[in-house]
């Protein structure tokens, strides 16, 4: 049974149709790789899943039980399994580093301080962020404050982590560090969903991938049927171009 | 000059001084009315037209109406449309009670506007990061939203509080006995404009200028860590 699964899902924003129909799933402590042009519809699977857009059509399934997006509810039951990491990270300026972890944990879900603290500090410390405990967000450089969203969303202890594009905001010489901690996430079992245009690594860390295109899912499959064999023409004109750059 | 402050000191009266703290307190009392509980109701209402869904939608237009009736009346008109309301319920109050209700009304529909042009000058980025992570509203306002806006509010709120403590001059018209009534008073009475509204030019002043101090104070101790 899939951890995940979205069923024939389509959202619109206004006019708009973004998601066309789409259907995926990803198996417990998989890591699926979402590719696609930009407009295609990937970041916004991401906010259906999240509660942030309303999907006009389909189901969404969570270890094959269906969410109804509809009702506040299971919305937040949906939020508390699966967390999201922003692209442009969200940090919450007005706090350090150790509190934007902590807080969803205490005031969100009245855990206790004494209890989230230590765990929060050794989730900064897992992204090598021990130091900056007392930093605002506007004193770390992208990569530090991309950890920190990490962690933040680790804090939460979610079943399913859903990556947006989490690099493409990044110089490139900190795109490695924010990958690493990717990587051994995945290594130890999370359930991922990643969105990213970083080729190499999606086809290094994804077991499967999925290129979608106009709110479809034109092909899936491992990364080497999509970037050495693609079956759709579509699939081959996007990775050939990007495989060109 | 000489003769100016010969006139204030012969102004200086027991009696004077009592009717002038009278009037004082009244300007004081209208004031902190209008700006706390104009704060309050206003903040209620900023927070009423930034929810969003069917379900609220009465209340959104209900604070969008309220916002832009009383921002467009004049003061005066205001006060009037209150004096008159409370005659027309047949409610017998003092002058000083419809002086009250109307600093509220008014200050509710600017403070509201203030608040909320705070509160949706804070990136979207940061609303969706806290509704991901499942807090209310009101936790994404108290935690998130209202320590990175208070920089945008606090400037013109304090702007326009100052602003408040003069445009209640107006509550003199319907004879609340606030600053400018007394001053109004001490003319009548035969003393010259220059002496009766000078001494209320100086009291003005002395409540204004430590309230935007206290603003700018304010706004250092709340701003958030980028402007530290």
């Amino acid at each position: 049974m899939p951890h995940l699964e979205l069923d024939n899902v389509s959202a619109s924003y206004g006019a708009l149709r973004v998601l066309d129909g789409i259907s995926l799933s990803v198996d417990r402590g998989e890591t699926l790789g979402l590719i696609g042009p930009s407009g295609s519809g990937k970041s916004t699977v991401l906010r259906v899943l999240t509660g942030l857009l309303k999907p006009e059509a389909g189901v969404v399934r969570i270890a094959g039980k269906p969410v109804n997006l509809g009702n506040a509810a299971e919305v937040r039951a949906l939020r508390d399994r699966a967390a999201i990491v922003f692209q442009q990270y969200n940090l919450f300026q007005n706090l350090t580093v150790l509190e934007n972890v902590m807080i969803a944990p205490t005031k969100v879900r009245g855990r206790k301080p004494s209890e989230v603290r230590p765990e929060a500090m050794r989730l900064l410390e897992k992204v090598g962020l021990a130091d900056k405990l007392q930093s605002y967000p506007d004193q770390l450089s992208g990569g530090q404050q991309q950890r920190v969203a990490i962690a933040r969303s680790l804090c939460l202890k979610p079943d399913i982590l859903l990556l947006d594009e989490v690099t493409a905001a990044l110089d490139p010489e900190l795109v490695s560090e924010v990958l690493d901690t990717i990587r051994e996430l995945a290594q130890e079992g999370m359930t991922m969903l990643i969105v990213s245009h970083e080729m190499g690594f999606i086809r290094e860390i994804s077991a499967r991938v999925a290129f979608m295109a106009d709110g479809k899912v034109v092909e899936l499959g491992s990364p080497t049927e999509i970037f050495d064999n693609p079956q759709m023409e579509r699939t081959n004109d996007f990775v050939s171009k990007i495989l060109r750059h | 000059m000489g003769d100016l402050f010969r006139e204030i000191w012969q102004m200086a009266t027991y009696y004077n001084l009592l009717f002038l703290a009278q009037g004082a307190v009244t300007t004081i009392a209208l004031s902190a009315f209008g700006c706390i509980l104009g704060g309050l109701f206003g903040t209620l209402l900023a927070v009423a037209r930034l929810t969003d869904g069917a379900m609220t939608w009465p209340l959104r237009m209900l604070a969008l109406i309220f916002t832009e009736f009383f921002r467009r009346v004049p003061f005066l008109v205001t006060l009037f449309l209150c004096f008159f309301a409370f005659q027309f319920a047949g409610l017998d109050v003092s002058t000083l009670t419809v002086g009250c209700v109307t600093v509220v009304l008014i200050g509710t529909a600017f403070l509201a506007e203030i608040v909320r042009a705070g509160l949706q000058s804070v990136h979207p980025n940061q609303w969706h990061a806290a509704t991901t992570m499942n807090f209310s509203l009101l936790q994404t306002i108290r935690y998130v939203i209202l320590p990175q806006a208070w920089t945008v509010i606090l400037p013109p709120a304090f702007g326009f509080f100052i602003l408040f403590i003069k445009d209640s001059a107006l509550a003199s018209q319907i004879g609340v006995v606030e600053l400018t009534y007394v001053g109004k008073t001490f003319s009548n009475k035969g003393f010259s404009a220059a002496a009766s509204f000078g001494v209320i030019l100086v009291i003005y002043f002395m409540l204004s200028y430590p309230l935007s101090r206290f603003g700018a104070k304010l706004e250092k101790k709340l701003a958030p860590s980028r402007t530290r």
